[in-house]
């Protein structure tokens, strides 16, 4: 390792970091304050929830895996799961179109609609 | 014959102690809330070998200890995000080491970041969910400081480990 490479490795990242800031603008100016939580399990839509009502539903998956879901304040989250991962537990609350909670373990997906039913983004 | 034998060992040895890191990764919390954060331990063999035997050493230990990995702790949805990540990983950094212009920092960073990337592509093509690109900002970000990180160790290793032959 010399100057030479290691004034190259700083432009590579430099590089690399003006992309994620590009991805960031491109998502967050592409979102909206969205109307509907819509819950998925295996890519398949079981149910949807506005989010202006204050809500908390258990979403059961099968084999006893069970996820809270809680809307509240137009914000929608997950409560309490039973998943070894718990991500989906600590990820932020959701809002604006587009915007998903994942829970990997469980094939489940919230995510967050436009009005109309219609998926606002991309 | 002795030189063969001495890749045989090399490798070996390489691939357990990927394994190893990749395990004791597992016992240190995340404190983040955002999936696929790690640090990437393993890498720091990744790259060492890269340097030091180029990809046909670095290529295989790679693609045996994700395959390992998953045989004795996985499931086929946590083998595929790790072979997506291990092999586009990978095959950034050759290209990358090909360049012969960046150090093992550079070449660890876009490792990292394309590890990340690889795993995001998977879990887009597994569920089908699109929205899954929301995360690529973080984990981009989170590839930038765990490869510098594992690059520095990947500068030492190189520096301090030397083959007599």
């Amino acid at each position: 390792m010399n100057r030479r490479t290691l004034k190259n490795d700083v432009i590579v990242i430099a590089a690399i970091a003006v992309v994620a800031a590009v991805i960031w603008c491109v998502v967050k100016l592409s979102s909206k304050a969205g109307e509907f939580a819509v819950v998925e399990l295996n890519g398949v839509e079981t149910a949807r929830y506005s989010l202006n009502e204050d809500i908390r539903a258990e979403i059961a998956c099968g084999d006893g895996c069970v996820n809270t879901l809680v809307i509240r304040n137009g914000e929608a989250y997950i409560e309490s799961a039973n998943c070894p991962d718990k991500l989906c537990v600590k990820q932020h609350g959701i809002r604006m179109t587009g915007e998903t909670i994942i829970c990997l373990p469980h094939r489940l997906i919230v995510r967050i609609i436009g009005e109309y039913g219609v998926d606002a983004t991309v | 014959m002795k030189a063969k034998t001495h890749t045989i060992t090399l490798l070996g040895v390489s691939t357990a102690a990927a394994m190893v890191l990749a395990y004791v990764e597992t016992l240190i919390p995340v404190p983040f809330a955002v999936p696929g954060v790690k640090i990437g331990l393993a890498n720091t063999v990744a790259v060492f070998l890269l340097v030091k035997r180029g990809w046909k050493a670095a290529l295989p230990v790679s693609i045996v200890r994700v395959l390992l990995s998953s045989l004795m702790f996985g499931n086929f949805a946590s083998f595929a995000y790790s072979v997506s990540g291990a092999l586009l990983s990978m095959l950034a950094m050759i290209a990358a080491m090909k360049t012969g212009k960046l150090s093992e920092i550079g070449v660890s960073v876009i490792g990292a970041v394309f590890h990340n990337a690889g795993q995001i592509i998977m879990a887009i093509a597994l569920t089908g969910t699109k929205e899954i690109a929301f995360w690529l900002p973080p984990l981009i970000i989170s590839g930038i400081v765990t490869g510098i990180a594992v690059g520095t160790v990947a500068v030492l290793l190189v520096k301090k480990i030397d083959f007599k032959q």
